[in-house]
This record gives structure tokens, sequence and C-alpha cells, in this order.
């Protein structure tokens, strides 16, 4: 009976306070209202927006590796052997599996190249130097798996038949990565075109640049490319056991499978099998979980700030109609209803503001920075908004601004009733 | 209906204490239409805000319809007032992002009546007082006699036990202050029991009953017929 009673006086206040503040909002002026709700809009873009582009920036940078080097799945060499035996049971694992859509075999090894020496009017003058990977690739299959041929920034694609040219990365190139650094080696005055040394060890061979590549992924980035058919002959590599396999599937969800399917074959014991996933280095990881870090400590402020405005709105609201509150009082309005009026007008406010900015950040933000990434250094940036981050963040901006909306009016409510009609 | 016994109300300035009401014997029977008058200063509002549940006094007991309100906690007291009271206000206290009608409905809302009911019973109660072709307009859209009649509807749309005013007339000229007095009266003929504060002698008359104050004293109780 009690329960009863109670559940009906919650209800009554709950309708009474929808009544009084759907009028408040109704016919409050209309430039306050939009003025709140673009304060509110600001807020839930400072939460959703800082965050995003923060852990967009490593996102970026770990998207551009698996679509850039690794693939879905990638194999390498273990650190114990120069390469991997059994690569042609591999090879034919791997094509055989019909999760498999495309794969790319690479050969490596170091190499370092000398430019400069033609110019060079005395031979004991230092040469320009640059060390790096050699990697002897298909380039057909190399671009269906990496689609490396999109990442020149000059000159031309490998094609099959070519001999003696390579495509170089950028960061060997002083032009395109202009650092000065003792014990920092790279190559000046090259481009397309240019005549380099390979240095292989004892061997050396004279080579001409096809083309730069630029992908801001170190594995193509800090590479020297050349078809594979050249460097087996210039490492003397007659076994066809290669470095490296990337391997692109139909469904990239299927990464963990088909690296269990080729575990599971023995193929680990010659490999290091791994998604793409397993393959991101530590520091990644590492400096995606700080930038979320700091991307919630931004937003966190943001949230006390967007509390802070509220309080204050609510507050000047509630203390200017402060004489109002004391008549409904004294009419017989309870308590809870004109709080719950209050609290009624900050969520209004806020779900204003946050549906706003959902359609900001959904509809025109995250497809625009998916088209035009932010062009950092060591990654091409892009807006990380996933539906139930968002929806975490909006329950906690929401549960904020009923805080903020409910203890002013308490604040106000709870003087006396008399003084507050009286205005005293 | 009312009756109070040694009711006083102390406020304090610093040091000083002033006894704005003092020791209070007063009676006040169902029907009855109170006028309660005085100079200004003599505790005739605070003794209105005290028989109205507005305010508490320091001592002295309070029985409304023999409930004895000092008692009640402060949710009770406000039901109570909700229920079994209704106020008119010298500067007319409507809430102004609400329409005539809608502040008539919300003492209604709040006991529970539907919104169906709440409108009508708030439409009835502004026909009463002749506003029934002005319920949509804000208060900003009326005028003061207009806006003191909406504050009437408010008092008696949900028909309480008691209806407390407190100088009613006070901001309006002597034509508005007829039309507003003529509606008390029209209420009191329908039984409705009525305690106004009023400083003006010539209204003062209108009621059954009039007491005057003094210094937070009742100095004189009297039928009209007698001044």
């Amino acid at each position: 009976m009690s329960f009863n009673r109670g559940l009906k006086n919650f209800t009554t206040d709950f309708k009474v306070a929808h009544f009084l503040a759907w009028r408040e909002i109704k016919r409050a002026n209309i430039w306050t209202t939009i003025l709140i709700s673009f304060v509110m809009t600001l807020t839930f873009l400072n939460l959703i927006v800082v965050s995003g582009i923060l852990v967009g920036l490593i996102q970026g940078s770990e998207e551009a590796n698996k679509v850039k080097y690794t693939s879905d799945v990638i194999i390498s060499t273990p650190k114990q052997k120069n390469y991997i035996n059994r690569s042609n049971s591999l090879l034919q694992a791997i094509e055989a599996t019909p999760e498999v859509q495309d794969y790319t075999a690479r050969y490596l090894e170091s190499v370092v190249v000398e430019a400069g020496y033609r110019e060079r009017t005395n031979p004991t003058d230092l040469l320009d130097r640059s060390g790096g990977s050699l990697a002897g690739i298909d380039p057909q299959a190399e671009d269906s798996v990496t689609g490396l041929s999109k990442y020149l920034v000059e000159g031309l694609y490998l094609e099959p038949n070519d001999y003696d040219k390579i495509l170089i990365g950028s960061d060997l190139l002083f032009k395109y990565n202009p650092v000065e650094s003792p014990g920092f080696s790279l190559l000046k005055n090259v481009e397309a075109g240019s005549k380099v040394r390979l240095r292989i060890g004892d061997l050396v061979r004279e080579v001409t640049i096809k083309g730069v590549l630029k992908a801001k992924v170190s594995g193509i980035d800090q590479r020297i490319f050349m078809n594979q058919s050249q460097v087996r002959q210039l490492i003397g590599r007659s076994d066809y056991n290669v470095d490296e396999i990337a391997i692109k599937l139909f469904d990239p969800k299927q990464a963990d499978n088909v690296r269990d399917q080729l575990v599971r074959q023995g193929f680990a014991e010659n490999a290091v099998i791994q998604t793409w996933l397993d393959a991101q280095p530590k520091f990644l990881k590492d400096i995606k979980l700080t930038f979320a870090l700091i991307g919630n400590m931004i937003g966190t402020i943001g949230l006390v700030v967007a509390s802070i405005t509220i309080f204050i709105v609510i507050f000047v609201n509630a203390i200017t109609r402060r004489r109002y509150i004391g008549i409904m009082k004294g009419i017989g309005i309870s308590r809870r209803a004109i709080e719950f009026s209050y609290i009624a007008q900050s969520i209004f406010y806020a779900v204003l503001g946050m549906a706003v900015g959902s359609l900001i950040v959904f509809f025109l933000l995250k497809p625009y920075f998916d088209l035009h990434p932010i062009d950092f250094p060591f990654s091409d940036g892009i807006l990380v908004a996933e539906p139930l981050g968002t929806l975490i963040r909006s329950v906690i901006l929401f549960v904020a601004t009923i805080i903020a909306g409910y203890v002013p009016a308490r604040i106000v409510v709870k003087q006396n009733t008399l003084d507050a009609i009286l205005g005293r | 209906m009312i009756k109070t016994e040694k009711l006083t109300k102390v406020y304090k300035s610093g040091a000083t204490e002033i006894r704005a009401i003092d020791n209070i014997d007063l009676q006040v029977r169902k029907g009855e239409f109170l006028a309660i008058t005085g100079k200004s200063g003599s505790g005739k509002s605070t003794l209105l805000y005290q028989l109205g549940m507005l305010d508490i006094p320091n001592h002295g007991t309070i029985h409304i319809n023999d409930v004895d309100v000092l008692k009640l906690s402060d949710e009770t007291r406000t039901k109570f007032r909700l229920k079994e009271l209704g106020y008119v206000f010298q500067d007319y206290a409507i809430l102004p992002s609400l329409s005539a009608l809608e502040n008539v409905m919300l003492p209604l809302l709040m006991q529970g009546e539907s919104k169906s009911e709440a409108i009508r019973k708030a439409t009835k109660a502004l026909d009463r007082v002749g506003l029934g072709d002005r319920i949509n307009n804000l208060p900003s859209q009326l005028s003061g006699g207009q806006q003191q009649r909406v504050s009437i509807a408010r008092a008696i749309g949900h028909e309480p036990s008691i209806i407390f005013a407190d100088e009613p007339t006070a901001n309006l000229d002597s034509e508005t202050s007829k039309a507003v007095l003529e509606a008390f009266l029209e209420l009191h003929h329908e039984g409705q029991t009525i305690v106004m504060v009023t400083h003006e002698k010539d209204y003062a008359v209108l009621g059954d009953r009039i007491i005057e104050l003094k210094d937070g004293k009742i100095i004189a109780d009297n039928k009209p017929h007698h001044l």
C-alpha cells in the first residue's frame, strides 16, 4: 500500500516536472537555448573527437602497417635462422588454403647503398651511404597484396623483367627525411633515375633507382625493392627459401584461423607465423594506450567544464526564479517535482547537444577524416569513434548533466518558502 | 475550521527581538469571510502566513480542520496546503512561463488529476472569474486585474477549504479592485471560507468579521455593522 502510494507520488511528481520543464524550454529565449546546446555540443565533441584523433593517429599507423606491409597474416624468419626452411612446402600449403586471396614472398638481405661516387674528385672522399634491407619481390604479387605501386612518390614501378633497377624507400633519402645527425647517414642528391651502388657483403653492384616509395611504414620506407630473381642471384639463394611472406585473406577476420591452420601443419618449426595484430610492435600498443589515456584526461577536463557550465546555467536560472520556486512550494508543488523539472531541462540540453554532436561526428567529421586523413610524419591520422565508446561517453556526459542540474535546483528549492516568495 | 492558541512569531534583528504577532488566540468558522486589518507593520501579513502554513511560528498552536498542522512533517504540510488551502498574493504570483490555463492546472495536476480533468476544472475556474476567453494568454499578455483573477482561479480551482488572500487589491485600481472583491464575495456566498488581509477599511467591511491588529496583538474583533 505504502509502495503504491510512493509510486503514485513519484509518477505525479514526474508528470508535473515534465509539464513545467517542457513549458520552460518552449518559452525560454531561443538564443539562450541555442547557446547552452552549443556548449553541450562542443563538450560532446571534445569528449569524442580529441581522444578519437589521438587514438586515430596510432590506429592509422596500425592500419597502414597492416595494409601496406604485413597484410592479414605475416610469416617471417625466426631470429636464429637465416631464412624460412621448407619455404616451398609452406608456399604450397598457403596456396591450398581456401581463405587465402593472395600472397607475396620476399627475399631479404642487409644492404648498404652508396651514392655520390661518380661526382667525387678524390678517391679518399667519403661517400654518401645508407643502410637498409634489400627486398627481393615479385612486383605483381607484391602489388596485388600490399598495393606497393600506390606508394610511389617519384619514378615508375618495377616491371617483372627489370634488371639492375630498384625502388628505394624515402627514409633512406635526405630529400624526404632531412635529418642531420651523427651516426645517421642518408643519401643526398639522389632521386628517380640516379645511379647508386648496392654493397652486399663483398659484392658491389651498380643499379638505377626506378622509383621512390613513401608509405609512412618502416617496412617500405626503409627498404630497397628489386626483382626477386636478381636478388636470389646477388645473395646466392638457389634453394628458393624465402625470408618473409605476407598473406592477404578474403575475410580478414579469418587471420587467427589461418595462422592456427599453418601452425597445426608444423610450419611454426621453421617460421614465425603471426596475424597482423600479433606482429604489431609493442611500442605501438603502448602509445595507443597512452594516447587513449591522454584523450580521456582531456575529455574529463571537458566534462568538468561542461558540468560547471550546466551547474551555472541551472543555478542562475533557479536563482532568478527563486521567487517562483517559492510560490510553487507555497501552493503545494512538491520539492521533488520542482527538482525534477530542472533535471529535465538539463537532460533536454544534454540530449540536444549529444544529438547534434553525434550528427557532426558520424556524418561530417568521420567521413571527412576517412577521406582526408591528417598528415602526420609517422601516420595518416583518422578519427576513431566507435559506437560503443561514443555511447559510454554519452552516458557519462548524461549522468554529469543530471548531477549538474540537480545540485543547484536542490540548493534553491531547500530555501525557506516564505523567504523565497517575499524575495528576502 | 481554524483555531490558534497563543500564536507568537518573533523576528530577530541582531540583538533586537520584534514580536510580529504576540499570543494570538483566534477562531475562524467554516464559511466565514474574515478580514484582517491594521496599519503597516501591525503583523497582519505575518498572521496570514502563519495561518496559511507558509511560515512557522515560534510559539503556540494552529489547528486547521482539527489537524495540528505544526506537527506535520514538511512533506505532509506541503500536501496539506495543496489540498486544503488556496492563496491569492498581493502581486498575483502567477508563473510567467505558464499560460492562464496552465497556471490554474498546476495544483490540479499535483493533486494527481488527469490532464483532461485538470483542463476541465481549470477552464471552469477561469470562467468563474470571467477569463474564459483568455485561458491561453501568458501573464505578460494580461492586465494586472486579469492576472489577479488568474491567481484567484488558481486558488479556487482545486476547491480548497480555505482561501488566504494577502492584500489582493493593493496593486489594482479601484475599478479592478471592486471586480476582484466581487469575485471573493461570490465565493463567500457559495460557502467558501476566506481569510483576507487588507489595509483598506472600505474593503474590510465586505467581510462578515473584521479583526484589527496593532503591534502583533488583536485590538478589535467586530462584525462590520459595528464599525
